[in-house]
Parts: C-alpha cells; structure tokens; sequence
C-alpha cells in the first residue's frame, strides 16, 4: 500500500520535475533545493519579523493600529516587510510540504535517514505553532477568527481549568498581558523551530542550508515584486460582539481550522494524532533491509580522510591511529549512521582493480559488496559484451539502468572508483563506459553525482587519470521511471563509439585481474594521480 | 539566450509566489450560514460540595497521626452542575457538569455554541448548584433580538450568584 503511493507520488514528481530541471538546470532546480529553500525563507521571516516588533505595539488597544499603520502610512518599507514576513511563511509551508511529500517518493526516508525525517515533524507543529500565534498578533477579524477556533480546539483537550474561548466572549475580558504572552510565544516558538532544524540536519555531511546565489535572488526579487502587487493587508478590526465569518483564510497555515466545523474538534485532534504517528512511524513502515556497514581496513588505510569528506551522511570520522603504521588518524565508520552505499570505497585511493594483490583489499569496503567482487562483476559483464562497440555500464540501482541486462549494478555509481573506468578501458574490457546514475536533481545518496563528475574531470580526489579518453565515457543521469532515456543516451553513446578508432592499450596487459600476482601496494603507494 | 533563461526561471517563480501569496487569504470562510446569529453558553462554577463537613469524634481524631489530626472532615468533592437551556421555547441544552479536577474539586465549566437564525428569541437559563433534586437554583430568562452575525453570550457570575447576558 504504502509503496503503491510512493509510486504514484514519485511519478507524480517526474512530471513536475523534468520541465524545472529543463528550465533551470540541475544546479538551481528549486525541486532540489526545497530543504535549502526552506531556510532561506525562514531567514526572511525573521529578519522582516525583528523589523516590524519595532513599528509593532504590542498592548492590545494598540496592536490593530499599529499594524494598520504599517500597513498604511508606512507600506513601502514596513508594509512591503509585512508582506515578506507573511509569504515568506506560507512559503516555508509549502517547502517543507513538498520537501516532506518529495522524501517520501524518492524513499529517502528509511533506514539511516530517520533520524531527519523524524525530527522533521516536529518542525511542522512548531512550524504552524509560530504561523498561527503570529495570526492573533494582527487582532484583526482573522485573528479573532483563529484565536476563539485555536481555542476552542485547545479546549477540546483536558489540560486547561477554564476554557481559554472564554477570553474571547466579550469585549474587556481579554487582557493585554494575554496578548504580551502571545507576542514571546511568537517569537519563543520560531526559535525553538530553529534549533530544531539544526537538530535535523545533524546527521547530514554537507546539508544545502542556503539555496544558490541566484536561485535566492530571483527568490527574493519576485517575493518583493509579489508583495508589491498584492500586499498582506489585516481584515477589520476586531469585533467580539459579532462573530468572525468570511475572513478570508490562509489555506496553508488554517486548512484544519474550517474541519472543525465538519469533523468537530475532536476529529480534527484525532486526525492531527494519526496523521503525527503515521509519519513519525513510517521510517519503520516497513523498515529498510539495508547492507552491511562499511568496515575499514586498517592494512589498507592511511588516513587520507577523503572517505570521510566525500561520506553524505556523517558516518564515518577520523581517530587516532590505532595500530602501528605510521599514520596518525584512521576511519572509523559508525554503523547506524551508514547506508552502505559505498562512496567511501569509491573515494579510497586504495580501491584500486589495477592492484595485484593475492585478494584484492582496499582501506575501507562493502562486507556485502566487496571492492575484489565489483572488479569480477565488471570483468565478468565486460566479457559478455559483444559488437562493433562494446560499451560497458555502471548503473546505479536506484537510476534509470537499474533493470539494463549486462550493466554492472552498483548501490550508487559514486561506489566505482576512477580506476575502474582506467581499468575498463586500459584493459580493452570494454570500448566505452556508460555511468548511469539517478535523476541529477535527485541523487538517491544526496552527493554521488556530483563526487563522480568531479572525480571524472579531476577535480576531485580520487582523479580520473587523464589518460583515460574522455570521449569514450558518458553518463546518463535519470530516475528509476526514465529507463527508455537510458537505453536511448546509451545506444547513441555506442553510436558515438562504433565510429571512433579503436582504442589503443594505453596500459601494458602484464597481469589479468583474474589471476593477480602478489607484489602488493602499501597504502601509502596507492596512487590518485592523474 | 541566457538572459532569456533566465526570464523564464523568474517568470516561473514569480508565478508560483502569486499563487501562494493568492491563497494566503482567498477564498474567504464562511464559519455560519449567513442571516444566522451565535449563542454561546459559557461559565465557570463550582457546585456545593458532595457532603457537608462533619466533625469528628474525639475516638475518630485519635486514630489519626498525630501530625494529621483535625476537628472536621470536610470532603473535596464536588457535586455535578445541572444547566438547562431554552431557546425560542425549545430545550437546547440540558446536561449535568461534572466537576473538573483529578479529585473532583474543581469546578464545572461549559461553552457551548448555538447556531441559530437571526430573529426575536425567548432565552430561559436555569442552573442547580445544590443538593436539591428538584427545581433551581439560579435561573434567568429574557427576550433578544439577534442580528446576523450577532454572538450572544450567557455567562454566570459566582460571585453574584446570577446570569449575565451580554
């Protein structure tokens, strides 16, 4: 059930995404940057929120004027910030929604990465606790509206003596020091909100906190343009003698308000706890069946650290040495935190099919899927390949070539080190090499592409040798949905191939990976140069 | 071209910002039917207690700990409210509160929300804050005229001991 949703909602964001990658490129796609994006909002809503608490009076007498007149008679610098603080939050709701909807689709949710998606919820109450106390502070019809609604819901629950509605019933009964606790809780709650989005990106190497440059003006520029053209405006003073109907509603912070209505307020609390345990469940619904961890081996380790760098999720970190080589630091994964999709054997400059050792071994590999493994698979599917242009492809199992006959199927393609391709073609395995990884704006192991290109054109360690012809290496980055895509770049790329000369051994065949020698490399030796 | 790419990409953003910022307070809601008016009974107010304080025997205070000895056992626990609400001569409301609190000592508290159409109403409240069985102990009763969109609201004051509609 819960993968047939996945499937439809996954589809569902191919459609959507493959317009915006078109248009905006993989770098600045916001369908990418949706976590980033919504940082870069949050930032918005709190400088534009200190700028108006200092036109803002917070007695309750005043509050409405206040507010009216930032609005008013301030509108082209208070006014325009009012409008930024407001839209700015509505669109942090639909980043976290669509970020949320976007995790789930793509299935980055289990596993390791529950740690993220758990503390995510949180953020949304927090997230809605700081857009609706935000609501009262205007005190306008709207206000009145949510504060009797959000009241009466909190009355629903068994906490409170009094019913908090009754503040509500008539004019005077509601204090300026309720109004006084309503202004800290709207400023105590969006900084609780913030510590715990530091808290949801602990567990992540290198999180997109800021979206690109440009991405972030073009953002702010039609955010300006937007409350330019349609300013957020407050809806009539309050008026307890009358009741609050036809306001018009902020459909993303208020969409429960009106099931109140319809379900009651038990419902609605009913639906807020189900749809809370739903998703602070699903990690484990069901739970991943992942790998082994990445294990290191400290023979083949000197503690370069570029399995670290390149690790997405924080797994592994260096400690002192502690065996007798005379390295100072070793890796040192940590098993819960690793999804075993092998980058790491990818980034040691040990892991190296070139090597003659009685077993091949690098410094840190896949138990499940060893570096010696990988180079049989790779000689093996190299062997069974036919034709004018024997093309050979790396697919990542969760991209578009996960089901191509012959491809050598890796957890991501960021697993294969450089010197695989150099041993492909050095070797005259193949004629070319095909790198089909996931969709660019949706690396199923958030930084495989992007370490694989920069590894590719060498500005990256482990390099690509630059002897290893360009020309006879492509990549193909799409979803698991885009299968016909890469069987179509990959039948053009062989195209491409069959007219190329044949391609010259640039490395001496003095031993087959098959039948290695034992003049083995230290791991000091194991070179990444190009 | 690139410029033109450019464009494009802020054309597109700015749309889905309208779209967001369009939504921000449109369509408007609509809590009641139009022509109605609201009636919300609401109060806070504790009954008698279920029992009387009773003073104990010199036999009773002895077998207490000396540090808990006391002249009177007064129980905690309140009675329940009983409310009855009349409206246009039709009974809309009518229920027993029980007292809030882990130990029932609490008060009662009620708010309750009428929807009705706008128009000329006879209001009739009645209340039981006694051991009585039968009849009241506080009531009121009144003749308004609600105006659509107009919230009417009947509160009890403890310590007047009387109804308020306001």
């Amino acid at each position: 059930m819960i993968g047939a949703v996945r499937y439809v909602l996954r589809r569902g964001f191919e459609l959507i995404e493959r317009p915006f990658e078109r248009l905006f490129g993989p770098a600045l796609n916001p369908l990418a940057q949706l976590g980033a994006l919504g940082f870069f909002f949050f930032w918005i809503v709190a400088v534009s929120g200190i700028y108006l608490f200092a036109f803002f009076d917070t007695g309750i007498e005043r509050a409405y004027e206040s507010v009216e007149y930032i609005s008013r008679e301030q509108w082209f610098h208070a006014g325009v910030m009012r409008s930024l603080h407001r839209y700015a939050s509505d669109l942090m709701v639909v980043m976290i929604a669509t970020h949320l909807l976007r995790q789930f689709a793509y299935d980055q949710y289990r596993g390791v990465r529950w740690f993220s998606w758990f503390t995510g919820l949180p953020m949304i109450w927090l997230l809605y606790g700081s857009g609706i106390t935000g609501y009262w502070l205007v005190w306008d019809r709207l206000a009145q509206y949510v504060a009797i609604t959000s009241s009466e819901l909190l009355d629903r629950l068994p906490i409170f003596g009094e019913p908090i509605a009754r503040n509500f019933i008539a004019t005077g009964t509601l204090t300026s020091r309720f109004f006084t606790l309503m202004v800290f809780m709207h400023i105590a709650v969006p900084l609780i909100l913030l510590f715990i989005m530091w808290v949801h990106i602990l567990r992540i190497s290198r999180p997109k906190i800021n979206p690109p440059r440009m991405l972030a003006v073009m953002s702010l520029v039609a955010l300006v343009g937007v409350s330019l053209w349609k300013p957020a405006l407050s809806q009539g003073h309050v008026d307890l003698a009358k009741a609050a109907v036809g306001v018009g509603l902020d459909w993303f912070y208020l969409p429960l308000y009106p099931l109140t209505d319809i379900w009651g307020r038990g419902g609605v609390w009913l639906f807020l706890a189900a749809f809370s345990l739903m998703v602070g469940m699903m990690p484990w619904l069901p739970p991943l069946r992942r790998a082994r961890a990445a294990e290191v081996d400290l023979a083949h380790c000197n503690g370069c650290a570029r399995c670290a760098e390149d690790c997405p999720y924080e797994a592994i970190r260096m400690v002192r040495r502690t065996d007798t080589l005379p390295f100072p630091t070793q890796a040192q994964v940590n098993a819960s935190m690793c999804t075993s999709c092998g980058i790491c054997v990818g980034a040691c400059p040990s892991s190296t099919p070139f090597r003659r050792s009685e077993e091949l071994k690098t410094g840190i590999d896949l138990p499940d899927f060893t570096l010696k493994e990988l180079r049989e698979r790779t000689v093996a599917a190299a062997k069974a390949l036919q034709g004018p242009a024997r093309v050979l492809v790396f697919a990542c199992e969760y991209g578009g070539g996960r089901r191509l006959d012959g491809a050598v199927r890796l957890p991501c393609v960021a697993m294969a080190p450089p010197s695989l391709i150099d041993f492909v073609l050095s070797r005259d395995l193949a004629d070319g090499v095909v790198i089909a990884g996931c969709s660019e704006s949706a690396c199923y192991n958030r930084l495989g592409i992007a370490w694989t290109q920069q590894r590719i054109a060498a500005t990256r360690d482990p390099y690509l040798r630059t002897r290893v012809p360009r020309e006879r290496i492509a990549t193909v980055w799409a979803s698991a949905l885009a299968s016909g895509r890469v069987v179509a770049d990959i039948a053009a790329f062989t195209a491409k191939i069959a007219k190329l000369p044949r391609a010259r051994l640039l490395s001496p065949r003095t031993s087959t990976a098959s039948s290695p020698s034992s003049d083995e490399h230290t791991p000091a030796e194991a070179g990444t140069a190009p | 071209m690139k410029y033109l790419r450019i464009a494009g990409q802020f054309v597109v953003i700015a749309a889905l910002f309208a779209a967001v910022a369009t939504f921000a307070d449109w369509p408007a809601y609509r809590q009641f039917p139009s022509g109605s008016a609201i009636v919300i009974l609401t109060f806070v107010h504790g009954a008698d207690r279920k029992a009387d304080c009773r003073r104990l025997s010199p036999q009773e205070i002895a077998k207490l700990p000396p540090n808990m000895r006391r002249v009177q056992d007064c129980p905690r626990g309140r009675r329940p409210l009983y409310v009855e609400l009349d409206l246009g001569g039709r009974t809309v409301f009518h229920e027993s509160l029980s007292p809030t609190g882990i130990a029932g000592d609490g008060p009662s508290r009620v708010y309750q929300r009428f929807v009705v159409p706008a128009g000329k109403y006879d209001i009739a409240v009645r209340m039981r804050d006694t051991p009585r069985a039968e009849g009241f102990d506080h009531a009121r009763e009144g003749t308004v005229t609600l105006v659509p969109d107009q919230t009417f609201v009947i509160d009890f004051r403890s310590a007047r001991g009387e109804f308020v509609f306001h």
